[in-house]
């Protein structure tokens, strides 16, 4: 495990640290959803008994299933289990301490396959790239140099997304134009809507009078999250969809510096007043006021950060843990299986309706706490005229 | 090397009656906060979009203090 977590501190930040500890820890990142309590608890037996993922004993482990699948991953997996499944190699993209280095996944996708690029001999282990030297033995120096640039699944399934919105927003934008004066018709109209929504609903009510200058950005990140948040939990065949994109705490870690970046530059001399001296506090208690001040500067955008991606990672766990326990079961009997199948995919439908409610409910959370950010960075003194 | 996977187990067991304390406690906090505003919206049913909005700001605050909790159980685990 340290040598685990030593490895993680290499990547590009630090937050992808705490990503790192959640995924190793699936007890744990298990075991704070209590809606999942029932399927927790097999988990965790399967995890004890398989003995993690070094006994490949034809056994199957949930634990690792449901790791697989909210990490992210150097090929794009269509079907099939270990050894013979069907997926798609992605292209990995190294930027090592001696220059660029770029091949397929392909070479690389067999336990212990040793790659030799232009400047490094490479091996994936546990979707990390590391850096093999002629003995044998993993280089650390190299290894930790490395930054992986690669498109991985989560990069796909990001382009994807992106894709789909340009192609919803050109083309919803094109009908104002093209039917000015018109009622909304199609896509139009569907989106018409939310817009409105965002607009009068989360910019108007919180941020006042200049919310204009916020909405492309509210839009983007309402639409970002609620679209990928759709898109993930439906995994249409080979389409990248039903990943764990915005569960992924790199993508919300970018999201909310977004917002925090946004809180800075707009923000005026009257926030950072309330922030550093609060006016009308006698001096002893601002002692104690300002610094978790200062800290609930730098915690806002954290938690925005941390509850899109508890919630959305919670959701695939959710829907995971439920589809493992009919193979734990069936690997009892078959007619255990067939039983606890039919439950198992009723509580993942009703699951599955409230994550539709959770998709836009965190879309709508992240939007309206940026906007009240905003509003109150942007806030004149007009109580302290009244003093 | 007894005592150190003794002080794991430890850890963990901890770390995860935290989460569960903390769970117990946003339970609580998003439960008393869906009561006041089914209680409000059904004294004005009027002002529900208003409650709404608020109940689900609300909501997502609570949520947020046990997201630290949950955190800091994380770090009880890999400190």
């Amino acid at each position: 495990m340290p040598s685990k977590i030593k490895y993680f501190s290499n990547r590009i930040t630090s937050v992808v640290l705490l990503a790192g500890l959640l995924l190793f820890s699936s007890p744990v990142a298990l075991a704070y959803e209590p809606s999942s309590e029932i399927a927790v608890e097999d988990t965790l037996k399967t995890d004890a008994v398989g003995g993690g993922e070094h006994e490949k004993d034809g056994k199957f482990n949930a634990g690792e299933l449901i790791l697989e699948h909210i990490g992210d991953s150097h090929q794009w997996h269509l079907w099939g289990d270990h050894g013979h499944s069907v997926h798609i190699p992605l292209p990995v993209i190294l930027y090592t301490d001696k220059g660029l280095e770029i091949f397929s996944s392909s070479h690389l996708e067999h336990h212990d396959e040793l790659y030799t690029g232009k400047h490094y001999k490479y091996r994936l282990s546990h979707e990390h790239i590391e850096v093999i030297d002629e003995a044998g033995m993993i280089n650390e120096k190299a290894t930790k140099a490395i930054i992986d640039l690669s498109i991985t699944k989560n990069v796909v399934s990001l382009l994807f997304g992106a894709a789909l919105m340009l192609f919803i927003f050109i083309s919803v934008a094109k009908a104002y134009t093209t039917r000015q004066g018109k009622a909304p018709k199609g896509l139009q109209s569907f989106i018409e809507p939310i817009i409105l929504f965002v607009r009068d609903d989360i910019a108007k009510t919180s941020i006042g009078p200049k919310y204009e200058k916020f909405m492309p950005y509210l839009l983007t990140v309402f639409f970002f999250i609620f679209i990928n948040n759709l898109l993930g939990m439906i995994p249409i065949p080979f389409l990248p969809t039903g990943t764990n994109l915005t569960g992924n705490i790199a993508i919300c870690a970018v999201l909310a510096a977004f917002t925090f970046v946004i809180i800075l530059v707009i923000s005026n001399k009257h926030y950072w007043r309330h922030i550093f001296a609060m006016p009308g506090v006698p001096l002893p208690i601002l002692i104690i006021l300002t610094p978790i001040e200062i800290l609930g500067l730098f915690l806002r955008p954290f938690v925005l950060m941390i509850r899109l991606f508890a919630n959305i990672t919670a959701g695939h766990i959710i829907a995971l843990a439920f589809f493992s326990l009919i193979f734990i079961f069936g690997e009892k009997s078959a007619g255990a299986g067939y039983g606890v199948a039919t439950v198992s995919v009723a509580f993942t439908i009703f699951m599955g309706m409230m994550e539709l409610l959770v998709a836009f409910l965190q879309a709508y959370v992240f939007t309206l706490l940026s906007a009240i950010y905003f509003g109150s960075a942007m806030e004149e003194s007009h109580s302290e005229e009244h003093h | 090397m007894m005592s150190t996977v003794l002080l794991d187990t430890l850890h963990q067991g901890v770390a995860a009656l935290g989460a569960g304390v903390a769970a117990l406690g946003a339970g609580v906090g998003i439960g008393r906060i869906g009561g006041s505003a089914l209680e409000s919206i059904a004294r004005q049913p009027e002002a529900i979009n208003d409650i709404r909005s608020n109940m689900i700001l609300a909501a997502a605050l609570v949520e947020g203090a046990v997201f630290f909790a949950m955190v800091v159980a994380l770090l009880v685990v890999f400190k």
